[in-house]
Parts: C-alpha cells; sequence; structure tokens
C-alpha cells in the first residue's frame, strides 16, 4: 500500500438553510486502501458523501480527486474522474435487467452515441459487446450472473446490493463508495460482504466505507474515519479508534462519572 | 366467485394460453419458418387496403362513412409514427411531452413552405429537410427546458404546442388560419401514382415508413442510447451519479422523437395537400400521449397498437356519432385502472440476456 | 406599435385583468392543492370547473328562477337580497363541484393508488355496462336500464379485479385523468339540455359602474370577483394553516408515509383536498359566470390549461404562488392583448411561463412542498 492520497477531502463545510450539517471536515483517502467512515446516524456521513459524488456542492472546502479540483464538476464528470457509488435506500433501475444495469455503468466510458447506433458502425458494435462482456464479468465476480436477465426489481434484497456494487464498478471508478451495503444483512452475509470487500480491493481498487455496523467496519478497514455532529473527532487504525474515549463517547452516550 | 370474474378470468386464462401456445410453436420454429411467418405477416399488412374484401373479416374491419384505406393512410398511419416517436420521449427516456403536435406541426408546416407557392421544391426534398427542422425545434424546446423537472416540463411543451399552432394561425406567410394548399405528392414511381384519387400508394409509403423507423429505433434502443434513456426514465439522479451525461440523451430523446413526429407531419401534409392550424389542436398532443400509454408506455409494440385503437376505433365507432369520445373516455379510465401499465406492457427480464456472450454462472 | 392604445386604457386593462387572474388563482388553487399532496396533475380539475358553473346556471335559473334578459324585464336584486342570492348560487356551484372532484377521486384516482373501493367499482361497472350496450342499442334510456342491471355483477368482478396495495405508475394517473377529463365533458356535451351549443347564464345584477379610478371605469361585477376571490383564497388558508384536517393536509404533502405512520388517514385527507380544490373551482365558476354569462360543455379546457398554467407560473404546491401566479397571467394575457392583438395573448403568457421557469425553475415562489432528493 502507498501512501498516496487518492482523494483530498479539505476542510468542508456543508449548511443547508441554518443546519450544518458537516463543519470543516479533513479527510484524506490514500490510494489503495480501505477507509472506513463511521458515526451515529445522523453524523453526517452520508452528506460526506454526497459532496464527493457532486449530489451537493459544498459550502466551503475543496475536494481534490487523483490531483484534480472536482467541486465545479457535473455529477457525470465527477464519475468519469473516478469515483463510483452505491446508495443507502438501493435505488437501481427497477425495470431493467441486472446485466443492463451494469451496461449502464460501463457504457459510461464509451464514445459512440446515436450516428453510431443506427448505422451500427463496427465501434459502437465492438464497444456495446465490450460493455456487455465487462458487465458479464462483473456479475460474475459479484457472484449474481445467475440473474443477469431478471428484471433488477424482482432480484432478492441481497442480490440487489450486490448488483449496486457490481454497476459502480462498472463504470470503471479508482475510488469505489459504499454507501451502508450491509445494511438489512444477517451475519453471515455481512462475512461474505467482507470478502467481497476485500475481493474487490485486491483488484486495484480504493473503497470508501460508510457503515453503522462495527464488525462490518472493524473487520475489513485498514484505517477508519469517526464523525459526530458533523465534525471528524478521531481518524486512525482500527484499533486505536475502537479505544478512543471520544468514540466510545459518541456511541454510548457520555458514560456517567464513576 | 360471482359469474363475472369468472368469464373475465376465464377469457384472460384462454388469452394467455393462446399466447404461451403461440409462443412455443414461435420458438419450435426454425429460422426459415421464422422469416416466412415475417414475410407473411409484413405482406399481409400491405394488403391490408383489401382486408374489406374478405368475407368475416370485411364486415368487422369496415369502416362506416369513410374509405377503410383512408382511415389507414390519413389516420392509422399517422397515428403509429407518432406513437413510435413520443413514445421514445414519454416511453423510453420518462420525458412527459403534452405539446407532441408541436413537432409533427413543425414538419406539416415545413414540408407545406418547401413545396408550395413558396418555393416549390419536390417532396423528395422537402422530406429530409423537413425532419431536420423538426429536430432543430426539439432542441431549441428541449435545451432550456429539460433542466426542468418533469411536471414543468409537462407544461411548458404543452405551451411550445399552442405556441406553433398560434403562431401559424396568426402569420400570414403561413397562411394565417386558412392554412396552406397546393402542397406536393409525392413523386409517382412507375405505377404508384400519388394522388388525390387513391390512398393506396400513400399507406405503403407510410407503412414503409413506419417500419423503417421501427428499425432504426429498435437499433437504438438496444444501445448505449437507449440504456440511458431507460437509465434516467428509472432514476435520474442515479443515471447521473453512473456517469450518464443525462442532459445530452434527454436532448437527443427529444431531438428524435420530434424528428419521428415531423417524419408524421410530412406524410400528412403530402397526402391531403392542404393544411391549416385547426389540424394540429392541443387534444392532438393528448389524443397522442393516450395512444402510447394506452398501448404500453416504453415498448414500441405496445405503442403502436395504441396509435392503430386511438386513432381506428373512432372511425369504427361511427355509428355512435357523437358518443364516441365520451366510449373513449371511460375506455381510457377502464383501462388505467385495471392495465396501468397499458395493454402491451414492456416485458423486462427475458431469459435472453443470459444467452450473451458470457462465460460465467449463466446456464 | 399600439403601446398609445395600452396607455390610455391601462388601468381598465388592469382592473379586467385582476378579475380574470382571480378566477385563474382559484382554479389554480385546486392544481396546487392535489399537486402538492399527490404529485399530480390532475388533468380533470377544469371539468370540475364546468361542472361549476352550471352549477350556478342551475342554481340562479331553475332554483331561483331568475329570466334571462330577453326574457322581458330587469328584475334585479339589490341590498340584501343580491347578497343572499349571490352566496346561494354560489353555495350552489360549490357543492356541484366539491362533489364532483370528490367523485372523481374516488373513481379516477382512488384504484390507481392500491386503494380501490366499492363506490368507485359501482361507478366504474355502471359506466362499463353503459358503454357496452352503447354498443348495441342506440337508446339512453335502455341503455341505462341495461347498465343498472349489470352494474351488480360486474362491480363484484371489478372488486376482486382491483389492484389492491399497488401504485400505479404515474403516467397512468395523467391518462386516467385525461380520459375522466374527457367523458365528462362529453357527457355535459351529450345529454346536457345545449348539446354542444353555449349557454347563456342570467343576469342578476346590474353591472353599474361602480366608481372611476385613474380614468379606469371600475365595474360592480369585476369588484365582486376580486374581492370574492380573495375572501374565498384567505379562507382557504386559513383552513389549511390552522385547522385539524388543514394540518393533515400539509403533512401529507411534506411526506405521505411518515404521515400514514404517525396516524393521519391519508386516503381522508387526500378526499378532503379534492374537496376544497373543487370547492375552490366551484367559486370560480360562480365568480366566471357572473361576469362572462356563459358556459358550455368544453368552457373548462382551455380555462384549465391557464390556471395550471398559472399554479406552475407561482410555484407549483404553494397556495400563495397560486394566487401570484393566477394574477400576473391575467394581467400578462390582458396588456398582450391590448399591445400586440387579442390572438396573441395566448402566446405571450406561454412565453412569459417559458422565461420565468428559465431563471426561477421552480416558479416565483418556489414549491413550499418541494422536497430536495439525493
Amino acid at each position: 500500500m502507498t501512501n498516496d492520497v487518492l482523494l483530498q477531502f479539505s476542510d468542508i463545510t456543508m449548511q443547508f438553510g441554518g443546519v450544518t450539517a458537516l463543519s470543516e471536515v479533513t479527510i484524506d483517502i490514500h490510494r489503495g486502501e480501505i477507509l472506513g467512515l463511521i458515526g451515529p446516524n445522523g453524523a453526517g456521513k452520508t452528506t460526506c458523501f454526497n459532496v464527493m459524488t457532486g449530489v451537493y456542492k459544498p459550502t466551503k472546502g475543496t475536494v481534490r480527486f487523483d490531483g484534480q479540483d472536482i467541486v465545479p464538476l457535473k455529477r457525470y464528470e465527477i464519475t468519469l474522474a473516478g469515483i463510483a457509488r452505491t446508495f443507502q435506500n438501493i435505488r437501481l433501475f427497477g425495470n431493467m435487467t441486472a446485466l443492463e444495469n451494469v451496461m449502464v455503468g460501463a457504457d459510461a466510458r464509451k464514445a459512440s452515441s446515436v450516428g453510431g447506433a443506427l448505422l451500427r458502425t463496427p465501434r459502437q458494435r465492438a464497444e456495446d459487446k465490450e460493455s456487455r462482456d465487462r458487465a458479464m464479468e462483473l456479475l460474475t465476480f459479484m457472484g449474481i450472473a445467475d440473474r443477469a436477465g431478471d428484471a433488477a426489481r424482482n432480484l432478492p434484497y441481497g442480490y440487489q446490493r450486490r448488483l449496486e456494487i457490481a454497476r459502480a464498478l462498472g463504470t470503471e471508478p479508482k475510488l469505489l463508495c459504499l454507501d451502508e451495503p450491509a445494511a438489512g444483512f444477517n451475519p453471515a452475509e455481512k462475512q461474505e460482504l467482507n470478502e467481497l470487500i476485500l475481493k474487490i480491493r485486491e483488484q486495484g481498487y480504493t473503497v470508501l466505507l460508510i457503515e453503522h455496523d462495527m464488525s462490518v467496519v472493524m473487520n475489513v478497514s485498514d484505517r477508519v474515519a469517526v464523525l459526530d455532529f458533523g465534525r471528524k473527532i478521531a481518524e486512525g487504525l482500527p484499533a486505536d479508534v475502537r479505544a478512543n474515549p471520544d468514540v466510545i463517547a459518541a456511541y454510548l452516550g457520555v458514560p456517567d462519572a464513576s | 366467485m360471482n359469474p363475472v370474474v369468472r368469464s373475465l378470468r376465464q377469457v384472460g386464462a384462454s388469452l394467455a394460453g393462446a399466447k404461451a401456445g403461440l409462443a412455443s410453436r414461435w420458438n419450435a420454429m426454425g429460422p426459415t419458418q421464422r422469416l416466412s411467418a415475417y414475410v407473411l405477416g409484413v405482406l399481409a399488412l400491405y394488403l391490408a387496403p383489401w382486408w374489406t374484401e374478405i368475407p368475416l373479416l370485411g364486415s368487422i374491419v369496415d369502416t362506416p362513412g369513410t374509405q377503410f384505406t383512408t382511415v389507414l393512410s390519413d389516420r392509422v398511419i399517422i397515428f403509429v409514427l407518432v406513437a413510435l416517436g413520443l413514445n421514445v420521449v414519454v416511453g423510453l427516456a420518462g420525458l412527459l411531452d403534452l405539446g407532441y403536435v408541436g413537432f409533427y406541426a413543425v414538419g406539416a408546416y415545413t414540408t407545406a413552405i418547401l413545396t408550395s407557392s413558396h418555393a416549390s421544391l419536390p417532396w423528395l426534398l422537402a422530406l429530409p429537410v423537413s425532419i431536420a427542422v423538426s429536430m432543430v425545434f426539439g432542441v431549441i424546446l428541449g435545451a432550456p427546458t429539460l433542466r426542468l423537472r418533469g411536471d414543468y416540463l409537462a407544461i411548458v411543451t404543452l405551451g411550445f404546442g399552442e405556441i406553433i399552432r398560434l403562431s401559424a394561425k396568426n402569420a400570414e406567410w403561413l397562411g394565417g388560419s386558412r392554412g396552406i394548399n397546393d402542397i406536393k405528392h409525392p413523386p409517382s414511381i412507375g405505377p404508384l401514382k400519388f394522388g388525390v384519387v387513391d390512398p393506396k400508394p400513400y399507406y405503403w409509403l407510410g407503412l414503409t415508413m413506419v417500419f423503417a423507423v421501427m428499425f432504426l429505433l429498435h437499433r437504438l434502443e438496444n444501445s448505449r442510447v437507449g440504456r440511458a434513456w431507460v437509465a434516467i426514465r428509472e432514476d435520474e439522479d442515479a443515471a447521473e451519479l453512473m456517469g450518464v451525461d443525462t442532459f445530452r440523451f434527454k436532448l437527443w430523446a427529444f431531438a428524435i422523437g420530434a424528428a419521428v413526429g415531423g417524419l408524421a407531419g410530412v406524410q400528412y401534409a403530402g397526402k391531403v395537400g392542404f393544411i391549416n392550424p385547426d389540424n394540429f389542436p392541443l387534444l392532438l398532443s393528448i389524443l397522442f400521449l393516450a395512444a402510447v400509454v394506452l398501448g404500453g408506455s416504453g415498448n414500441m409494440h405496445g405503442a403502436i397498437l395504441g396509435g392503430i385503437l386511438v386513432s381506428y376505433l373512432p372511425e369504427r365507432l361511427r355509428n355512435f356519432q357523437d358518443k364516441r369520445v365520451f366510449v373513449f373516455g371511460v375506455a381510457l379510465v377502464l383501462v388505467m385502472v385495471f392495465r396501468p401499465e397499458g395493454l402491451l406492457p414492456k416485458k423486462v427480464g427475458t431469459r435472453k440476456a443470459v444467452a450473451a456472450p458470457g462465460e460465467g454462472g449463466a446456464q | 406599435m399600439r403601446d398609445w392604445l395600452l396607455y390610455r386604457t391601462f388601468w381598465d386593462l388592469t382592473i379586467t385583468g385582476l378579475a380574470l387572474g382571480s378566477i385563474y388563482s382559484l382554479v389554480a388553487l385546486g392544481y396546487t392543492l392535489v399537486y402538492g399532496v399527490l404529485r399530480l396533475i390532475n388533468f380533470a380539475h377544469s371539468e370540475i370547473f364546468m361542472v361549476g358553473t352550471f352549477g350556478a346556471l342551475m342554481a340562479s335559473q331553475e332554483f331561483l328562477g331568475i329570466p334571462m334578459l330577453e326574457d322581458g324585464g330587469y328584475p334585479y336584486r339589490t341590498g340584501f337580497m343580491l347578497l343572499v342570492f349571490l352566496v346561494f348560487i354560489l353555495l350552489c356551484a360549490m357543492v356541484f363541484s366539491g362533489l364532483g372532484a370528490v367523485a372523481l377521486e374516488r373513481v379516477a384516482y382512488k384504484s390507481l393508488r392500491g386503494n380501490g373501493d366499492l363506490f368507485g367499482a359501482v361507478v366504474l361497472a355502471f359506466l362499463t355496462g353503459f358503454v357496452v350496450s352503447m354498443v348495441f342499442v342506440d337508446d339512453t334510456l335502455a341503455n341505462v336500464i341495461v347498465a343498472a342491471i349489470l352494474t351488480a355483477p360486474i362491480t363484484m368482478g371489478y372488486m376482486s379485479l382491483f389492484r389492491r396495495g399497488k401504485q400505479s405508475p404515474r403516467l397512468a394517473f395523467l391518462i386516467s385523468a385525461i380520459g375522466a377529463s374527457t367523458a365528462i365533458a362529453e357527457a355535459m356535451a351529450i345529454w346536457g339540455p345545449e348539446k354542444r351549443e353555449q349557454y347563456q347564464t342570467p343576469r342578476i345584477l346590474e353591472k353599474d359602474v361602480l366608481f372611476s379610478f385613474l380614468g379606469a371605469d371600475v365595474r360592480v361585477d369585476n369588484v365582486i370577483v376580486i374581492v370574492g376571490a380573495l375572501l374565498m383564497m384567505v379562507a382557504l388558508t386559513l383552513f389549511v394553516n390552522k385547522s385539524r384536517l388543514g394540518r393533515g393536509v400539509r403533512a401529507v404533502a411534506q411526506d405521505a408515509e411518515t404521515a400514514r405512520i404517525l396516524g393521519v388517514n391519508v386516503d381522508m385527507i387526500i378526499l378532503v383536498t379534492f374537496a376544497l380544490g373543487g370547492v375552490m373551482a366551484g367559486g370560480a365558476a360562480m365568480l366566471f359566470t357572473l361576469v362572462y354569462e356563459q358556459s358550455r360543455f368544453n368552457i373548462g379546457f382551455i380555462l384549465g390549461v391557464k390556471s395550471f398554467t398559472a399554479a406552475v407560473l407561482g410555484g407549483i404546491g404553494n397556495l400563495k404562488g397560486a394566487l401570484l401566479g393566477g394574477l400576473v397571467l391575467g394581467l400578462v394575457e390582458n396588456y398582450a392583448s391590448a399591445v400586440f392583438g387579442g390572438q396573441w395573448k395566448d402566446v405571450v403568457a406561454f412565453v412569459v411561463l417559458l422565461v420565468v421557469l428559465m431563471f426561477r425553475p421552480t416558479g416565483l415562489l418556489g414549491e413550499s412542498l418541494g422536497r430536495a432528493r439525493v
């Protein structure tokens, strides 16, 4: 693992009306690592995500990705720059097949458009085949290829969660952001997910993991950052963070003076 | 269970059974057999003007008051073309367009201007120009408005359709409310004479256009463009976060929809020879939309079915005189209550995709 | 340029524009309320307005026996009696429109929300029997009898065919609305006494010039329209903001799911919303007949389109927006017809809408209920 910074999230403040959701949060994500972002409900984790992926423009602060300021970019341009995400409440394209869902992601890096499609140019056909093959590969990688031809809305819950990851990987990201991927999973499924995340990292992706569930975060993350009330209260190795009194207080409430 | 439900269920079941039977027979056919089935089907469609001669079928399909072929050439073909185009905008990309008649009018008027007293160009030259002009109008309308959210788009497009009609009505060089006559007909090819008397050649020309449009739209639908459209329809925000340049693809949907709508206008103008603003009322936009959704929004074949029903049934039911529109309204409500996805909804999730050139997992 | 004309008649145009705008505003409220709660363009709202004009017509002609102009004599009421008459006609129009809106909701929309009920099934069943028998017999009485006999069995069928608990796609609502709108207007055209002809509504008060304002003659009917519309809007705003049901309406508008969990009877609130919109449309209809003294089966269509435009112009889902949008639209139309000629007024109205939306994508006042989505 290198210490090369992939995403630099500096001094981000995010206000909605009078409410401050994030205040001066600074997080660095290093190339090739799995960074866990944790915090109690409403701590600002998803807001962080939304700033990184361009859904919100920050009130203050800069986001540099791979040396480029991405704040002024449009959402799809940020995706093309190399950040892909999943959603806390699954947002698949319900009336497309699983395969097509991933192909939409894979299409992001293709250039052929209306003209190519109308004429079925060799290039368009080649790109289409590439997207299809890549999508099938990813479905296989995620272990859901057996339902490739089913409408996404008809897939079982666990498949849908994996399909979201496959779709995000389809865009060939450098950074994969997972928003509570273990939500609604039982312990066995969580275990499988852990292995999957590690496997994804082995493929060379950098992973940002937002998770509520400590067991997932602590088991797979190389480093962990903790948010509380829109502020970063700790950052470091999982073991250190776990022992940090501020973190314990945030999660368990301030202990009694005993 | 009461008898009505039972009989409805039975009808449903037997229809489903027939469908399954057809499907299995279809699957059992070899490629040559399939090809010949296609050819026979297409041939039957081209021979539609003679359907009225067939003993039983004839009395069922024939339209009172208007010649059957004229209904086909002046209404059915036009509505089918329009439904195909609008299906791209509404059915695939999910953009609610209540002013589609505007593009149809632009196509018709461009042809009218180019081939009548103003320029006197041949119809064949006016065809591509009119399509291009319609596309430009699609972009002109789309560029400022496609950033608006869905329902705002509906009212803005509705306004656009009205602006086009009222402008035509009030601009002297567009003929005002008298409209434009002496529009040229398509050139005759050998024995195919595009004149005033015989509607058959127009029907054949229109049917050929329908097949061409279907062919091209099918290509688009099964490409990156079509996937982007459907992704936008399903969840625009998610699509953008998956790297889809949503604005660009929405604009394309508008432009292509407009082009097909314009084509329908060209065909209409070339057939009837004269147009005026009253041919393009707001109500027509609503009928077009009803056709697409009634048939099955998002499914090309559904849109075609809807186009046929909405244009043909009122002619077939002419005996009702002025009651047919009422019947149409009630039918729309009933279909939406019991089949909200339309009569022929898009089937998602076929086994076909698994047979794709993937290596792993699929069986 | 004809701007000298505009200058000379500016205040005249302003007064009549405000009167027309008030009517737009009242109808726009119905669109905005329903949109706020259901995210649905209630396309058939225009027909609710049309029904209201016939409610007003019936009240003045049948119930009150006010004669038409040409029947000789001008038995105008004045003072207290006039007020009683006006209020009675207003109430009749409101009842017609309100009931119409509620029926519309239960027949054409409720089942699409996965909540089809007996009332909807009965009406749909009757209509089915009616329409089917029309294919065979061209005699309305026979159709009614056949439909009445078939209603019971078909109702039972429909009750079991309703797609319970399944929310239909949004387009289906819109098409159902379009269907309902067409059916209501056509029913009036087929079975109304004057068929497709225009109806004249009797004049109930002498349209005196009340006073002059900057050279403009302010007629009493225009004043009644503007004041009446404002009063109705104030009443509606108070109801929505202060009453328990009004709170429910706001809660459902903000987040129907949460409201349901918190024990709000969402179906009931939706019905109330439609009723409120209907009552406002009825008020608009009464004021409309007061000024224009006419109605027709298709009178709602264009007025509905305009009012929906007004709602969007002001910011749909926003009650104040409906008021502002309606007034702006009424004024713009009046000024535009003076400057460019009457045939261009609709074009100008839509262009104004386009320009406003380009710079303020959620209308002049924004959507009060608009939710930021991720």
